[in-house]
């Protein structure tokens, strides 16, 4: 018998449950040897080495290294643990929130000024939302960043 | 005997807190969100209890994923403010009661909520936000804090039913305490918002608005209500919400008792990526 899992028709959205957990545990618990000032300076010295300490996947270094939010939160992340690889890059848990969106942190700052992002269109997949799969990415951060 | 005489219930947003110890809560994109806070400082004043019970979540911090507790009771003498990698927030530390704390876990536990008890542990964002929002920046918190942390961030989160049930159980706890302490309880976290995946930044004001009207009127009707109805119409990170339900699960006419009477209640988008809403309960003396 299959567990009850209603929350996968949510458009651009990940739950981080107990699968994804698991699948994560590494991934996550990098993270958090982040939190000690030390282990941010050695990260800092030389990523691809400190990665290399943690049996992650290479997909999950890949993502790390990439600072794909998106890819790390598909691989296991979650975000409570990826924002101590934000924090240690200096950003703000806006400035992560906003990467994973496709927009510029201007685009993203101003849409959550005018009130923040409608749920109209973005409660299921399928409808017509602006994040929904069709729609991304959603703004110009690629361009401005010449990908 | 201890009673709760009020519940507090407010967002607890980290960029708050970064804009109150950066000096920036007077600017324009700040300032109306601590004016809706003015007057909570002043009630706080007016209204000091002895203990504060403060319902948040740990982001991350003080539990990693090698133990995830449903629900954890800080028993200790003192809480310091955590490191959450941008170095520890210059508040002050955080003085418990773990005489009332102790005497809490056993009564809740033996009332079938199964607690764990924690007697070391740092605080976040989470449990230091709503304390400056209440109380401002003082060289020492006013009174003892209980942090009660619960487990939002891997599902399955604990059910709107059992925090509301577990408030419950709380506030027999506190009644049962032979000691004539004024106790709070704050619920934190929420309101709408979700920090992952092109969804982020998701705000739903209407739904928002809809939770403070229930939880005020009708918050055994509210607690019935799914997590997937949550995560659908408020942002993944909308289920911090739940916490809310075990704060007003502890009010008093939720056991027959006299309705609570509203002190305040403000709401503001955005904090960040976040909804802010904030509600002030008093019991009637």
């Amino acid at each position: 018998m299959s567990l009850d899992k209603p929350y996968l028709d949510v458009p651009g959205t990940t739950i981080f449950d107990a699968e994804q957990s698991r699948k994560g545990y590494h991934l996550n618990q990098f993270c958090m040897s982040l939190m000690k000032a030390a282990n941010r300076k050695r990260f800092k010295a030389g990523e691809r080495a400190y990665l290399d300490e943690w049996p992650m996947t290479e997909a999950q270094k890949q993502a790390v290294l990439a600072r794909d939010l998106n890819r790390c939160i598909a691989l296991g992340g979650n975000i409570y643990f990826l924002a101590k690889i934000g924090a240690t890059d200096g950003k703000s848990f806006q400035q992560m929130a906003g990467s994973m969106t496709g927009m510029t942190e201007d685009e993203y700052r101003h849409m959550m000024v005018a009130g923040g992002r409608s749920v109209e269109g973005n409660r299921r997949v399928g409808e017509d939302g602006d994040a929904q799969a069709d729609r991304q990415p959603q703004g110009h951060a690629s361009r401005k960043a010449g990908l | 005997m201890a009673r709760i005489s009020a519940s507090v219930y407010t967002s607890h947003v980290p960029a708050i807190g970064a804009a109150i110890d950066l000096g920036k809560t007077t600017e324009p994109y700040w300032q109306p969100l601590f004016g809706g806070y003015e007057f909570s400082k002043r009630w706080m004043k007016e209204h000091t209890p002895d203990v504060i019970f403060l319902v948040y979540n740990d982001h991350a911090t003080a539990f990693s994923l090698d133990m995830i507790p449903t629900f954890a009771i800080g028993t200790a003498a003192s809480f310091a403010p955590a490191d959450e990698g941008w170095g520890p927030r210059p508040v002050p530390q955080v003085i418990g009661h773990p005489e009332l704390a102790s005497h809490i876990a056993q009564s809740v536990i033996q009332d079938d909520f199964d607690l764990t008890i924690v007697n070391k542990m740092d605080v976040d964002h989470g449990l230091t936000v709503p304390l400056n929002l209440m109380c401002g920046t003082p060289a020492a918190w006013p009174c003892p804090v209980i942090p009660f942390a619960v487990n939002v961030v891997q599902y399955p989160v604990p059910s709107g039913r059992r925090c509301f049930n577990l408030g419950k159980a709380i506030r027999k706890a506190v009644e049962s305490y032979d000691a004539p302490l004024n106790v709070q309880i704050w619920g934190t976290g929420g309101m709408s918002h979700q920090l992952q995946g092109p969804r982020a930044g998701l705000i739903n004001k209407e739904w928002d608005k809809r939770f403070l009207d229930r939880l005020i009127a009708d918050p055994d009707g509210l607690a019935a209500m799914p997590h997937i109805d949550y995560v659908r119409e408020a942002g993944s990170e909308g289920i911090e919400l739940v916490m809310w339900l075990i704060a007003r699960g502890a009010m008093a006419d939720v056991d027959g008792g006299p309705k609570p009477s509203v002190a305040h209640r403000f709401y503001h988008v955005p904090a960040s990526n976040t909804a802010v809403g904030h509600l002030i309960l008093e019991n009637p003396p």
